[in-house]
């Protein structure tokens, strides 16, 4: 059985995303706050800060401190999710950290902390590039000075055909070569790639036409985040 | 020749091209032109680097939300927390904890030996004061040798957004005024975002509510005469 013949499973073009509905200021405790929804995935991010470091030893006397944490919620897969903290969920924090601090201006906030919390309440493949895209639009509503959003996407390969944001019944491919999935997170405005992670099987030069694909996918979302905010305020501006 | 890319007072987006061509005069691969101003620079072009509305007069993103940056000239309302043999720590709701020294904390002579430190100010009141000065390791150091400045005595304490404390006052301190006049109080806000108001309390509680509505709707047009429309509501 060929994809590139009979498509996806949801009818959709290889280089298409699934729809994508972002807020902003959903949290009104937090000092920002977003909400992605690709598809079936939703991320919902709090930011708090820039506040004092605790505990103290953390500490950095030049940049910012930025601590992720990511959590699936227990409802959020179809086996449910043990509430606590897991190996995988330490790894995911770690990476949208590195994936955002590139992003920001961490210089301009020496000894101090910012914490960001992110929450999948739905999660159908793809809950790290949406948390990462829900973490980059709350940490700009929490008015961090930062250099540009971080859109990420997933890449991927399902049998032979290499598409954008895969779904987990995409994911779950058996057979031929199988399902290949290559989250990339991009920066546009400093050209640079900040996540970029493999799993499954790829060749070389499959992998860069993913990565390409990704990082296409990516400037889409970039547009539309950028959008979140004028709308956003455009939005509160008219109800008056 | 500098290019203005967007519309005056349209709202931008971190990572958004402002202006390109722009000339300067250092060099730098990135050099930020001045953190107030919501923008960097990268090569010869201009980006913004928060959410704001962009003001072509000055070159700058006004920001539209955020927590407080301390900064040195600010006038602030912060909270005594802790206290040493002749330092009080104030919280003032930003990433740094401030210091106010007893030699700068009253214009008058603070005698410790007659009195304990907790006799000026105790732990939980709420102080009006001044960042005077503001170190490269973020040391902050408070002033309340000024008049106006000092214990708030009484009175309850509210909130608002850091970011539209421009708002609440208005041009030439213009909103606060009017809303001290029609609800009969007296009000002193924070840079930080504490307001404290005082007074009978069928006034404090229309000048809450007031502030409440500037930090809904400070982007809006029109916000004075809602103001003053909520403020004489009440009276009738």
């Amino acid at each position: 059985m060929s994809y590139k013949k009979t498509g996806r499973f949801d009818k959709r073009k290889a280089d298409e995303l699934r729809p994508i509905k972002m807020e902003v200021g959903v949290l009104p405790n937090c000092t920002g706050s977003a909400r992605v929804k690709a598809g079936k995935t939703t991320a919902i991010a709090g930011v708090y800060g820039p506040k004092e470091v605790r505990p103290k030893h953390l500490q950095l006397n030049d940049k910012l401190l930025i601590r992720c944490y990511y959590d699936l919620i227990s409802f959020s897969v179809t086996d449910r999710a043990r509430p606590r903290p897991s190996r995988r969920s330490r790894e995911l924090g770690l990476v949208i950290k590195n994936a955002l601090e590139k992003s920001i201006f961490v210089e301009d906030y020496p000894k101090s902390m910012l914490e960001v919390f992110v929450e999948i309440t739905e999660a159908d493949a793809g809950s790290r590039c949406a948390a990462i895209t829900a973490a980059s639009l709350a940490v700009a509503d929490a008015g961090i000075q930062m250099r540009d959003f971080v859109p990420a996407v997933a890449a991927g390969k399902i049998d032979d055909l290499i598409c954008l944001d895969l779904t987990k019944e995409e994911e779950d491919v058996h057979d031929g070569g199988g399902a290949t999935d290559i989250p990339v997170a991009y920066i546009p405005s400093i050209d640079e790639v900040t996540l970029l992670q493999l799993d499954g099987k790829i060749s070389s030069k499959e992998l860069i036409e993913a990565i390409k694909l990704g990082i296409k996918g990516c400037k889409k979302i970039h547009e539309m985040m950028g959008k979140t905010f004028k709308e956003n305020y455009k939005i509160k501006a008219v109800k008056e | 020749m500098m290019e203005i890319k967007v519309k005056d007072k349209s709202i931008v987006t971190p990572g958004e091209l402002i202006a390109a061509n722009v000339k300067f005069s250092d060099a730098d691969e990135e050099y930020r032109i001045k953190m107030n101003n919501g923008i960097y620079k990268k090569g010869s072009n201009v980006y913004a680097s928060v959410v704001g509305i962009f003001k072509e007069n000055g070159l700058k993103v006004i920001q539209l939300s955020g927590s407080y940056i301390p900064r040195q000239g600010d006038y602030i309302i912060g909270k005594v927390i802790d206290m040493s043999f002749s330092n009080w720590f104030v919280d003032i709701r930003g990433p740094y904890e401030a210091g106010l020294r007893i030699s700068e904390a009253s214009t008058k002579y603070l005698d410790t030996d007659k009195y304990d430190m907790s006799h000026y100010f105790d732990f939980g009141e709420y102080i009006f004061a001044k960042i005077t000065d503001i170190t490269d390791s973020k040391k902050i150091s408070l002033s309340c040798k000024e008049s106006g400045l000092g214990k708030l005595e009484g009175g309850i304490i509210t909130r608002i957004d850091p970011s539209k404390f421009p708002r609440l006052l208005g041009t030439n301190d213009s909103m606060i005024d009017m809303i001290e006049k029609l609800s009969n109080t007296k009000i002193e806000a924070g840079h930080n975002g504490l307001v404290w108001i005082k007074g009978p309390a069928e006034g404090v509680k229309k000048a809450k509510e007031a502030v409440k509505l500037i930090n809904k709707e400070s982007h809006l047009t029109g916000l004075t005469e809602k103001v003053e429309k909520l403020l004489q509501g009440g009276k009738k």
